[in-house]
């Protein structure tokens, strides 16, 4: 199934014109079926489960289940992804639990400044480009030409 | 024909793709594009945050050259590449991307990605190369960087969830593309000076080794289907090491990563009988020319070795995570506390590994009550990839820069603009750009930089708006909507529209390609082995399939979309069976063996295979190209 709807807490984002999970899948996977007003996976053997559904679901409504064909049943995954960090627990299928958080980002959510605060030396002709040299750390660009 | 609202949209730089080359791209286009009054558009066929190979995340940067701390040298870096290739390299783009690889790191830093530092505040190394970073945002992050870029100074638009099919030409310049939406009836036209392509490698290919729904959990992601390689071939674009696949080792199944494994906690792999195949098979790698003799081993070779153990039955390969982690912690064996803590952070570090960029392992560990301090793991060689960016190196033939030219090299590698491809105005980046191995997702980012500023000298130079024919373009709407009528025309001639004789769905049309590469092409089931005869079979099939192309069918956009895919795939498929056929040697044993030329050939085959397909003639051209060393 890799990754599958709840459909009590899926509630279509009704409130947008599409649903988070449809907007966010790069395989073009997560569907809204209309007149339920849930969301659906439409192709499992397509997904990578690579949790990007699942992470941006305002509902908590998306979960994954591990791939049917090679994978022993009963374990979970889960992810809580804030600005700054994201927290996973790991449910063993004996029961066990582990739980990680990690870093991962260290400015503010939309503020990454293109150019880093590097100045560019702006000659469309030479070696060096956008924000070099300086974002290279050294004077001048690696060159044969000397 | 179905009804689809025409959208033309006409900009001076056109970027396809959303990946980390096309994020690179969009960074870089936008401020010269700013500087010299230019527009710059990019197309993504999914959500620019999430879209690309590193969509899930990851949990490394491995390219950093590092040389601002004078440890390392460009030669050593192309030195790298070349020996881990067998040889077959461009050191001119290497060294290219190697001298501004570590300025799109630095900018990551900037922009918020947490690379892990030392208590000396230096980053922390895998491996020499290699940065380990808390990665589940890295893509995020950089298309943030992108999106700001592109949009903040104005020059630019972006267009989500358009799917590219096809370049279009004036002559033998570059036009423009076009494609669909795949959200609601809309054709796309894009008309443009120069063009970039950077829509990443291709997945599903070659049958894969779990076909259920573990069909999806391929290496490299399902949504990478070879449509930089479609595009430049269809553009007339002279391609490069199209048969230099790429065979990933990794933990069974799930494809876990195993760098950190191998390089950051120097875990061994060992046999069924406990034997090590990298210590006793090590006398192999003398057959393999000078590269058997280089360290670090090449990684086709180090699979190759493991595969003969497979071979002989004397698999399963474990990768021995609990004596690794149980070294690493031994240091701290006296002091209980200590010990403790240590083991709770190698613990972390290992599952973190897997959480940043392949959440599936975690689920696999945790489903099969695997603790890595515990038991060992499972290692696979996986099914082949082509991913001009990692360890393959298969891509678009393009110009290096003028500057890290020699007397030998520049008649041969240079023509006027860096990562410009043999066609006038289409530039190539990432995993669509060849023999440039070893960028990995900073260098992809940097390389992408070096190619939309070169794209942008080429438009200021050549500042006119190519033509395009308007019957040329009606031609092409029709084409590519053409499975939407088909479906429409034969719905209704059998009670279930997934069984009709008179199309093909995009589904068994990718698993016909699939079959009949693994089987006569190399694939898992194969061996990886192949031969002239196989190869030749292979083709006869592979033009079948490209005739039954034309019966493709979709009953949604969705489907439209797999349509193409597929078709894309299968171009990708054709131009590697040619390129195998065409080296009669075996070079990379680990990747691809030809049964009836066994050996290494380095007196006539240390050449680049390329290959050219003419659109006007519909006919195959194969060439061999000198391969110099600069460094």
């Amino acid at each position: 199934m890799p990754s599958y709807v709840n459909p009590e807490k899926c509630d279509g984002c009704k409130a947008l014109d599409k649903t988070a999970c449809q907007h966010i899948c790069p395989n073009d996977l997560m569907v809204l079926d209309k007149d339920k007003m849930k969301a659906y996976n439409r192709d499992v053997s397509m997904c990578w489960e690579c949790y990007n559904c699942v992470k941006i679901c305002p509902t908590q409504a998306v979960e994954v289940r591990g791939y049917a064909d090679f994978v022993p049943m009963g374990a979970t995954v889960t992810p809580m992804r804030s600005t700054d960090s994201i927290m996973w627990t790991v449910k063993f299928r004996n029961g066990m639990l582990k739980r990680f958080k990690f870093p991962i980002r260290t400015t503010p959510e939309g503020e990454a400044v293109p150019d880093g605060g590097f100045e560019t030396a702006g000659d469309l002709n030479s070696q060096a480009l956008f924000t070099e040299p300086a974002s290279t750390g050294l004077a001048e660009v690696f060159t044969l030409n000397k | 024909m179905a009804n689809f609202e025409n959208v033309v949209v006409e900009t001076d730089l056109l970027i396809l793709g959303g990946g980390m080359s096309a994020c690179g791209a969009a960074v870089e286009a936008a401020y010269w594009a700013k500087q010299k009054g230019l527009k710059v558009t990019l197309v993504d066929k999914a959500a620019m945050d999430r879209s690309g190979a590193v969509a899930m995340g990851l949990s490394a940067i491995n390219q950093y050259v590092g040389l601002k701390d004078g440890k390392n040298s460009i030669k050593d870096y192309v030195d790298y590449v070349r020996n881990d290739l067998m040889g077959v390299t461009r050191e001119d783009l290497v060294a290219n991307i190697a001298r501004h690889v570590d300025s799109t790191v630095h900018l990551y830093e900037k922009w918020g990605l947490p690379i892990w530092k030392d208590e000396e505040g230096n980053y922390v190394h895998e491996g020499r190369w290699q940065l380990m970073i808390n990665g589940e945002s890295y893509k995020v992050i950089v298309a943030e960087a992108a999106k700001n870029a592109l949009l903040q100074t104005g020059v630019g638009e972006i267009y989500e969830r358009v799917f590219i099919v096809e370049p279009l030409m004036d002559g033998d310049r570059i036009a423009g593309a076009v494609g669909f939406s795949v959200r609601e009836n809309k054709f796309y036209t894009f008309k443009a000076k120069a063009v970039m392509s950077l829509m990443g490698g291709a997945v599903h290919v070659f049958k894969p080794r779990s076909t259920g729904e573990g069909l999806g959990r391929a290496w490299y992601p399902p949504w990478n289907s070879g449509s930089s390689a479609y595009f430049t071939l269809k553009a007339g674009a002279e391609m490069t090491c199209q048969e230099v696949r790429f065979i990933p080792v990794r933990f069974k199944d799930a494809y876990g990563p195993v760098g950190a494994w191998f390089l950051l906690f120097k875990s061994r792999a060992t046999n069924a009988m406990g034997g090590e195949y990298m210590v006793e098979r090590r006398p192999e790698l003398e057959n393999w020319g000078p590269y058997g003799r280089v360290k670090p081993i090449p990684a086709n070779l180090r699979n190759y070795l493991g595969m003969l153990d497979v071979m002989e039955g004397k698999g399963p390969i474990f990768m021995r995570t609990e004596e690794a982690i149980q070294k690493l912690a031994e240091q701290y064996k006296d002091d209980e506390k200590a010990y403790k803590k240590k083991m709770k952070e190698l613990e972390s570090e290992a599952w973190e590994d897997f959480l940043d960029m392949t959440i599936s392992q975690a689920i696999l560990w945790a489903a099969s009550n695997v603790q890595p301090e515990e038991r060992s793991s499972e290692i696979a060689a996986a099914e082949p990839y082509f991913i001009g960016s990692h360890s393959g190196a298969s891509g678009a033939w393009v110009s290096g820069p003028e500057d890290l030219q020699t007397a030998d090299t520049k008649n041969d590698y240079f023509w006027g603009y860096a990562n410009m491809s043999t066609v006038k105005g289409l530039f190539c980046a990432g995993d669509a750009s060849g023999a440039s191995s070893h960028k990995f997702s900073s260098g992809s980012h940097a390389e992408g930089r070096i190619a939309a500023k070169a794209a942008i000298k080429f438009i200021v130079e050549n500042n006119t708006m190519p033509n395009v024919d308007q019957a040329k373009l009606d031609e092409l709407k029709a084409t590519l909507l053409k499975p939407i009528d088909l479906y429409e025309q034969y719905k209704n001639a059998t009670t279930d529209p997934e069984i009709n004789p008179n199309y093909i769905k995009p589904k068994m049309f990718m698993f016909r390609l699939q079959k009949l590469m693994d089987e006569y092409a190399g694939g898992v089931s194969a061996q990886f082995t192949t031969n002239k005869a196989c190869l030749e079979r292979a083709l006869e099939l592979l033009a079948m399939l490209r005739e039954d192309a034309e019966k493709l069918a979709a009953s949604n956009l969705h489907e439209l979309m797999r349509c193409w895919e597929n078709t894309h795939r299968m171009w990708q498929a054709e131009a590697h069976v040619r390129t195998m056929l065409f080296r009669e040697e075996t070079r990379w044993p680990g990747y691809y063996f030809r049964s009836d030329k066994p050996k290494i050939d380095e007196e006539k085959w240390t050449v680049f295979a390329n290959c050219k397909f003419d659109p006007n003639t519909g006919n195959w051209e194969m060439m061999t190209r000198p391969i110099h060393r600069i460094f």
